[in-house]
């Protein structure tokens, strides 16, 4: 078995990556499981980010995490890029199994795996996904070039969505199931700027159309319940994140949503020694600047609880 | 240079659907954030098995060959054998589970 390690991080997004850069800075040498196929996290799925300080002219998201990324690594983190397939966070020594079968030790653990696309939950989105439903526009815009497309969702990354998507599309629908826009001020105003961008107001997305690829949407109205079809060849799920939070379910409090619990404004779990931070426990915020601004938190949090321990 | 090799719309036709051993085409993009993270994976798969070869295809330079398999997201990777898709896997997944998937072709 390998030696005992002073803190393990799981999940590299902007929490992940600054609580490496505060712990390998701290002299914890922290071994960082990035993920085999999550390493960045959600941000490596987007383009431009213009609200990260000190980016006066805005970065793109996975340039923004490979800076992050190289931080963490010249202050001596040890990247792996692999999944964690189980941990036994009880003990005052963590156990911690990587997706080859080998099981890490550590004093304590900062939990940081983030959020995963939220589906709408229908058949046909699952069979027709990948053959015109998609999670991710930067990836699959191109492929929509000159056609006629639906977004749905009504927040800051829907928007940033359907606006990318104009780019290539010939229309864009945005599909809202209130009759006003959640995403901020600068980004609805873009979007009703837009003469590519349509709105389905008070609409959610009852069905997805089509044999073999994606042909149209059924829409039922909110506020009337009727239907009507929209004759679309792609669909672009942005309605949100659900918490990763599956690995430590049963071990470390979860509220009904699913997120860690954790103690007042600090990253403290139910579990001494276990931290957790990120999208993983933020209802409310979940931007790249909060992710990172609690992952420094979690690695000061580690820092003192084992220099509490008299380590 | 890897141990995976770049196929075009030129050549497609010659080192995927004409080859000898199974081809497992990987479409991919510069601006496709998964695609990146599954390219070291399947460098890894490309070098320890020599019965699949692995080929990339750049959608945004061949666009030809993406439309005409109806390619609509990123990364698909398609095995092909004989000429014909035995197998299709859309979106990034982690090593094991490619292995998983691929098990049957790779000798």
């Amino acid at each position: 078995m390998s030696d005992i390690r002073t803190v393990i991080i799981i999940g590299s997004g902007p929490a992940g990556y600054t609580a490496a850069v505060y712990a390998a800075r701290a002299q914890m040498h922290p071994l960082v499981f990035e993920g085999s196929v999550t390493a960045g996290g959600a941000l490596m799925n987007t383009t431009e980010v213009e609200n990260f300080p000190g980016f006066a002219e805005g970065i793109m998201g996975p340039a923004l995490m490979e800076q992050m990324r190289a931080q963490a690594e010249r202050f001596g983190a040890e990247l792996v890029t692999d999944d964690v397939v189980s941990v036994d966070l009880s003990g005052d020594i963590k156990l911690v199994t990587d997706g080859e079968g080998v099981t890490h030790r550590a004093r304590s653990v900062i939990l940081a795996m983030g959020s995963a696309y939220r589906e709408l939950g229908l058949e046909n989105e699952k069979r027709l996904s990948g053959h015109g439903v998609s999670w991710c526009a930067t990836c699959d815009g191109f492929f929509f070039r000159g056609q006629d497309i639906a977004v749905v969702g009504g927040g800051d990354s829907a928007v940033e969505e359907a606006t990318f998507l104009t780019r290539f599309a010939n229309s864009v629908t945005l599909v809202h199931r209130r009759d006003s826009l959640r995403a901020s001020k600068i980004m609805a105003e873009r979007a009703a700027n837009d003469p590519k961008l349509r709105f389905a107001w008070n609409s959610v997305v009852e069905d997805v159309l089509g044999d073999a690829k994606v042909s149209g949407l059924v829409l039922r109205d909110t506020v009337t319940g009727t239907t009507r079809e929209l004759p679309v060849t792609g669909l672009f799920v942005a309605i949100g994140h659900d918490p990763r939070s599956e690995l430590v379910r049963g071990q470390v409090d979860l509220d009904a949503e699913g997120y860690v619990q954790v103690v007042g404004r600090s990253t403290a779990t139910n579990l001494p020694g276990v931290f957790a931070c990120g999208d993983l426990v933020d209802h409310t915020y979940r931007q790249a600047i909060t992710a990172a601004g609690s992952g420094c938190a979690a690695a000061l949090d580690a820092e003192r609880f084992l220099a509490a321990q008299g380590e | 240079m890897g141990a995976t090799k770049q196929v075009t719309d030129a050549t497609f036709t010659d080192e995927v659907l004409m080859s000898d051993k199974p081809v497992l085409v990987d479409f991919w993009a510069e601006w496709c954030g998964p695609c990146k993270m599954v390219a070291p994976i399947l460098e890894e798969i490309a070098r320890d098995n020599e019965g699949l070869v692995i080929a990339k295809l750049n959608v945004d330079e061949n666009p030809q060959t993406a439309a005409s398999y109806g390619i609509t997201s990123i990364p698909t990777m398609n095995v092909y054998q004989g000429g014909q898709i035995v197998k299709t896997i859309i979106g990034a997944k982690p090593k094991a589970a490619l292995l998983a998937d691929l098990a049957p072709y790779l000798g």
